[in-house]
């Protein structure tokens, strides 16, 4: 049996952390909320203003529930509906006219989901395993026995889980984090 | 645990519709790759693209004329065959594996057209899996992080056999941006060689079925690991980290050292940086004198195809006792020496090692044994 040892949501300028208020942001569009949440929590890391909005959720999210981590082998395993539609999308702008075609390296980097794995392995130094899956809601029939099987098998000792949605501007993020101890069963209905 | 076989598996690509076909066009060292200009924009480039009407007519052949995007065509043709051979149970998983879906549909400002789960269920639904799809987006080692998935599963004994489609297209919007990042090789791509100028892209669309069950033309999944370097988002590791440690996971579990390992597929993609990334991992791995094939030189680069599409073609290297030419390769180019395979020749090779790296450090490394 493995447990929930801590779990995060972030919506609407708001940031619960293991179900308590940790963070409200004056405001609730991304972007406002996003520079207010990185200047809380104090962080010096110049890398942050590069990446695309869900490279930011995901990072965001993961700073908090990682926060007294000492672990290095945690596997992430990220997932949401849309992939990288905001970057693509920027993408596409950049070469739909070829009047004014100007494809940017800077955005090309960030039009695949699994950079966001990229960013928060990069900033925590997690050598381990990972995978992005896509899906219309929380794939939580494929996540939960992978998850075990990951702890189980000892290809990794923690397993950090997240749902990260990244539409126009309506945002949302769900981690949780997974070991040997916690105070929560790991098991379909609390992660659903 | 049990253990998760590969089975058969049939490749839609520029180098024939079927595995078979594939295989000889390599065996004859014949290239995908032409100089093509898909827009005014894009300019002269060197891809591997499909005939738009040997596509079509073998579209119809099968009978999937009607249904959606060319993308969803190219998996159904892929995966029609497999089926029709081996029918679908209430207990089996559809895994979909792709970098980018229909992202052609953006140019035509359809949204939802371009969502990758909607076509993934509509896959599923045509074939009446009871199952809700399995949709892997890991940038360039999807398609093999997919057979890793396949075997995880099938030895927790959570689905009874897994049907993995793999497939990526060649879109302006893939190939505006590595030109924009100054990767596209102006020639035929050559990988490991000292003369290298970067990537080729291709497209391609592979199906393959994954079960427990050893048959005579099995080939088992001995090993697995998806390790990612933790170093940069877009440039290899300059140690290949995760490369080397998910070759040295993958040997660990099949319990295997590296000169048990006959012969390497490599990525191989014939940029500067990939290719030294992957002879230092090589080298610190202990499989600098292993012979080594790139694929890309026929293919190009497949994108979230290319790790199945390049498994498979290993596991019929080892069904047939084959090495391949790594083509386009002449001359030592990476900063640690490796052996590349100059020759395809018949050759008694009983475990291979197939490996895959791709943006966002991300690599897996896969065993795969006749035994």
């Amino acid at each position: 049996m493995y447990y929930i040892s801590q779990y995060i949501q972030l919506q609407a300028g708001t940031v619960l952390f293991n179900g308590n208020p940790f963070f409200q942001s004056e405001h609730s569009e991304f972007k406002g909320f996003a520079k207010e949440l990185y200047q809380k929590l104090e962080l010096q890391y110049p890398k942050f203003y590069k990446m695309d909005n869900l490279c930011k959720l995901a990072f965001l999210a993961s700073e908090i529930i990682l926060q007294g981590n000492q672990e290095s082998d945690v596997a992430l395993l990220f997932s949401n509906q849309e992939a990288s539609l905001g970057s693509d999308l920027q993408h596409q702008a950049h070469i739909q006219d070829p009047e004014q075609y100007y494809p940017s390296p800077a955005v090309f980097v960030y039009t695949l989901p699994n950079i966001s794995i990229g960013e928060v392995s990069i900033r925590h130094q997690f050598k381990s395993e990972s995978m992005f899956l896509l899906a219309d809601a929380y794939p939580s029939t494929y996540l939960l026995p992978y998850t075990q099987y990951l702890l189980a098998s000892g290809k990794a000792k923690k397993v950090l889980c997240g749902w990260f949605r990244m539409q126009d501007d309506n945002y949302e993020a769900c981690c949780y984090l997974v070991e040997k101890e916690g105070p929560i069963a790991h098991e379909t209905q609390t992660i659903e | 645990m049990r253990s998760a076989y590969i089975q058969e598996s049939v490749i839609i690509s520029p180098l024939g519709f079927d595995t078979a076909q594939n295989f000889k066009q390599l065996q004859a060292g014949n290239s995908a790759l032409r100089k093509t200009t898909l827009s005014a924009s894009l300019g002269e480039t060197v891809v591997a693209q499909l005939d738009e009407e040997a596509l079509n007519n073998h579209f119809q052949a099968l009978g999937v004329e009607s249904f959606g995007s060319r993308m969803e065509k190219m998996s159904l043709a892929a995966l029609m065959p497999i089926i029709q051979q081996r029918p679908i149970t209430a207990n089996s998983l559809l895994i979909l594996s792709t970098t980018k879906g229909n992202i052609q549909a953006l140019a035509d400002q359809d949204i939802q057209g371009s969502f990758i789960p909607a076509m993934a269920k509509r896959i599923a639904d045509y074939f009446a899996f009871q199952q809700e799809p399995l949709v892997i987006s890991n940038a360039c080692v999807s398609g093999l992080m997919a057979l890793s998935v396949a075997k995880r599963f099938i030895q927790m004994e959570q689905v009874s056999d897994v049907y993995i489609i793999a497939v990526d297209e060649l879109t302006p919007f893939v190939l505006s941006g590595f030109q924009s990042f100054q990767a596209l090789s102006p020639e035929n791509c050559r990988p490991y060689d000292q003369d290298r100028q970067g990537v080729n892209l291709g497209e391609a669309a592979v199906a393959c079925y994954v079960s427990s069950v050893k048959e005579a033309d099995s080939i088992r999944i001995a090993g697995d690991a998806n390790i990612n370097d933790a170093n940069h988002i877009s440039g290899p590791s300059r140690t290949g980290e995760g490369l080397y440690l998910s070759i040295q996971k993958a040997l660990q579990e099949a319990n295997l050292k590296a000169e048990d390992i006959d012969y390497v597929l490599a990525h191989g993609t014939a940029t500067r940086y990939n290719d030294d990334m992957e002879a230092i991992a090589f080298h610190r791995a202990g499989l600098a004198n292993c012979p080594t094939t790139s694929l890309k030189g026929y293919y190009g680069h497949t994108l979230g195809a290319a790790g199945l599409l390049e498994a498979v073609i290993t596991a019929e290297c080892l069904r047939r006792q084959f090495v391949l030419a790594s083509l386009g390769y002449a001359h030592p180019g990476t900063t640690e020496p490796m052996h590349i395979q100059q020759e395809t020749l018949a050759k008694e090779i009983k475990t291979a090692l197939k490996t895959a790296s791709g943006f966002a450090g991300t690599n897996t490394a896969l065993i795969l044994t006749t035994d």
